[in-house]
């Protein structure tokens, strides 16, 4: 760093999306990667760093994909920005790289055009070009480079091939550094049409079209997009990751909550009881297990996300999905979020990033909650197994799993009405027109997907984690303190704030049937649905309420609440925000605490008001 | 593609991209946002995104796949890439069918 010619450097990669720019951000930066925010949006900013055979270090920076520099979202806002350094907080690129699809480059060349009038010296990388030659796509590289006034380099990203020489090209603008006048402005329909007109002259000029096409694609397509056969596969596809997410994510979730309670047990044997046995055991070990405990269905589904984005198959499943979500005011891209939340609201929030329109993906967001995911189960199981009587009714129907349909589909039902209500009365828009393009089919790269998972954890503990564990600290903080008096008969928890909030809201919960024991129950089981089951055996004085203790519960709750109570409680349960790792993950997402509180209020108000409705009939038939 | 016109057919006709049913093909003529009718976005603004995508008079489109409730969406070859969107928007896009040969 001492001479001026190898003072650090910033290179910037533009490209249409599906252009392989990710790989090439990859094959340039290898592990030496971070992934933060952007500042003041919640657009992903991927920086790298790379050092040049001549010791120059090049700070890279992956830009959002795009089709054009007039930015339709807000991720393509932060590319405009960016190549026209102006965006807040970041330093202008040296150089850009422009990064295209070598079996596509019509768009990119037009896009290229656009990036020419930016002024900023620019290399061109044609990348996949392997595949290229496979095809027998012949570009005369020379005299394209001459056309546009700029370096251009074949690159093969996957097998990181091309790299050194895009470098060196790199390397070499930023020496010669020569800007020109920025002239860029918003394009027009006309000017739009010029520069494809442009675009297609360069395109007859220097590239000579395939000779073997790829076919594969168009195969694939005509069964994976056929109205009636792409629908099975899809589900098929969706019912096994579902499963997995659902079932394997299940084993290694229990492992992680065993380990924790063996840390615990240890402390245990060294910490005497008392505060900070507590504190470290069940505000920070539990803390920490209860962030933790989620990692495992994140890695799962966002295998399976970053397999079928990597593949192309993503935006087939949205096109079919298409028509079902528009009813819900959302376009296809919504459909994979929502129907992981399933199993937890919280991957399938972080999975809202597939969706690039911003209202549509705060819509999706706010309505992921309310499908039942799997901590819920506990609680219906507990309450169902308690009041509903085990009998078939119209003959073959098991009753109980009548109730449990039902609540899943009162969960599905109001997550579209809910969706539809916020898309059509509150943004007042109708979702954006459903346009994208339909990628080739590509092998994913195993390299590539390991790192994108590991990014996907590293966020996941990093930044929701900061927020979930202070949070899960205070439900604790709640519900330990203070100590219940000397020689006092009833359980702790109902001498702690959490008892003393409890018993404070029972009078506003009287009206949907709730008695005091539900009501301290609400405020533990904030910190997960299903602490509340837990919470309840501690009040009824059962020991292990989770595993053998379940029936004696079930015993007590049977004969101390009305089925009208219990009814009210699983509606409550359909609604309710009980749960602060899904809030922390909605405020790590959206960048504000604005929504999570929008979440909060929404969904306490329907919890409240199905509860009330529930109770109120319940009773009305006699049931109270 | 050949097949889907019929013999008849030789003069120059044009219909909304909108309007037709997989394996159809043709070249685009027009596009104008207008032609859409009103939406979320403005005429301009969709006529400029379709534009970006590729959808500009000269372009050679053929309907690939359409959706199983109401035929919609549908998949579009533009040129050597592929697109998907809404029949609304595709009406934005005026295709001719010049002769068999197209």
């Amino acid at each position: 760093m001492t001479s001026p010619a190898l003072a650090p450097a910033r290179i910037a990669l533009v490209g249409n999306p599906n252009s392989g720019k990710t790989a090439l951000f990859n094959a340039l930066t290898g592990a030496r990667q971070k992934v933060a925010n952007y500042a003041g949006v919640t657009v992903e900013r991927k920086e790298g760093h790379l050092t040049t055979p001549a010791g120059r270090t090049l700070s890279i920076l992956d830009l959002p994909g795009t089709y054009s520099l007039r930015a339709r979202s807000p991720d393509e806002a932060v590319t405009r920005d960016a190549v026209l350094g102006r965006l807040a907080g970041e330093h202008e690129p040296d150089v850009l790289i422009a990064v295209a699809d070598a079996t596509n480059m019509r768009l990119m060349l037009r896009l290229v055009l656009e990036l020419k009038q930016v002024g900023r010296p620019f290399v061109l990388a044609l990348n996949m070009y392997d595949i290229a030659q496979r095809q027998g796509l012949r570009i005369d590289i020379e005299g394209l480079s001459r056309e546009l006034g700029a370096p251009v380099v074949t690159t093969v990203a996957t097998r990181k091939r091309g790299i050194e020489d895009l470098v060196a090209a790199a390397d070499a603008l930023v020496l010669d550094h020569e800007n020109h006048a920025n002239t860029w402005q918003e394009p027009t329909a006309a000017q739009i049409r010029a520069a494809h007109g442009e675009a297609q002259r360069i395109m007859r000029t220097y590239v000579k079209p395939a000779e073997r096409p790829d076919t594969l694609t168009g195969k694939f397509d005509s069964v994976l997009l056929h109205p009636v056969a792409g629908l099975v596969i899809l589900l098929t596809l969706l019912f096994v990751m579902f499963q997995a997410v659902f079932s394997w994510a299940t084993p290694v979730a229990d492992l992680i909550g065993e380990g924790f309670g063996q840390i615990g047990r240890l402390i245990a044997l060294v910490v005497p009881e008392g505060l900070l046995r507590s504190f470290i055991n069940d505000g920070i070990i539990a803390g920490v297990g209860g962030v933790l405990v989620f990692l495992p269905q994140i890695l799962i589904l966002f295998f399976f996300i970053i397999l079928l984005e990597d593949t192309g198959y993503m935006a087939r499943a949205a096109f079919l999905m298409d028509k079902v979500m528009g009813k819900a005011g959302l376009h296809g891209r919504a459909f994979l979020p929502l129907l992981s939340s399933f199993a937890c609201a919280i991957p399938g929030i972080m999975a809202t990033r597939v969706i690039d329109q911003k209202r549509d993906r705060l819509t999706t967001i706010m309505v992921a909650p309310l499908m039942t995911c799997s901590a819920r189960i506990p609680v219906y199981t507990l309450i169902i197994g308690a009041l509903i009587p085990q009998r078939n009714v119209w003959g073959w129907i098991n009753l109980q799993g009548l109730v449990m349909f039902g609540l899943y589909a009162v969960g599905i039902l109001s997550t579209l009405i809910v969706s539809a209500v916020i898309q059509r009365v509150f943004w007042r828009t109708g979702s954006e027109p459903f346009m994208m393009e339909l990628p080739a089919y590509k092998l994913p790269d195993a390299g590539l997907v390991a790192r994108q998972l590991w990014q996907r954890a590293m966020i996941f503990i990093n930044r929701a984690g900061r927020i979930i564990l202070p949070l899960m600290v205070i439900v604790w903080l709640l519900s330990t303190f203070p100590y219940p008096p000397e020689g006092a008969t009833g359980p702790a928890i109902d001498y702690s704030f959490a008892g003393i909030i409890g018993h404070a809201i029972q009078p506003f919960l009287a009206p949907i049937g709730f008695n005091w024991e539900m009501s301290v129950a609400l405020i533990p089981g904030m910190a997960a649905r299903e602490v509340a089951v837990g919470t309840l055996g501690t009040i009824y004085a059962v020991g292990d309420a989770e595993g053998a203790g379940a029936h004696i519960l079930q015993g007590i709750l049977a004969t101390q609440w009305s089925l009208a109570t219990g009814l009210s409680f699983l509606a409550w349960y359909i609604f309710a925000p009980q749960c602060v790792a899904t809030l922390g993950v909605v405020k790590r997402e959206t960048g504000s605490w604005l929504w999570p509180t929008v979440m909060f209020s929404y969904m306490i108000a329907l919890a409240y008001l199905a509860s009330f409705v529930t109770f109120q009939s319940a009773k009305a038939l006699g049931w109270g | 593609m050949a097949r889907d016109i019929p013999p008849s057919m030789t003069t120059q006709q044009s219909l909304a991209l909108g309007l037709l049913t997989p394996g159809r093909a043709g070249q685009i003529v027009r596009v104008d946002g207008a032609l859409a009718g009103a939406g979320v976005l403005s005429a301009d603004e969709l006529e400029r995104r379709l534009l970006e995508l590729g959808f500009v008079e000269g372009a050679r489109v053929e309907i690939l796949h359409e959706g199983l409730f109401g035929h919609d969406p549908i998949a579009v070859r533009v040129d050597d890439m592929r697109v998907a969107l809404r029949r609304r928007e595709a009406q934005a896009i005026e295709v001719c069918f010049e002769d068999s040969k197209v």
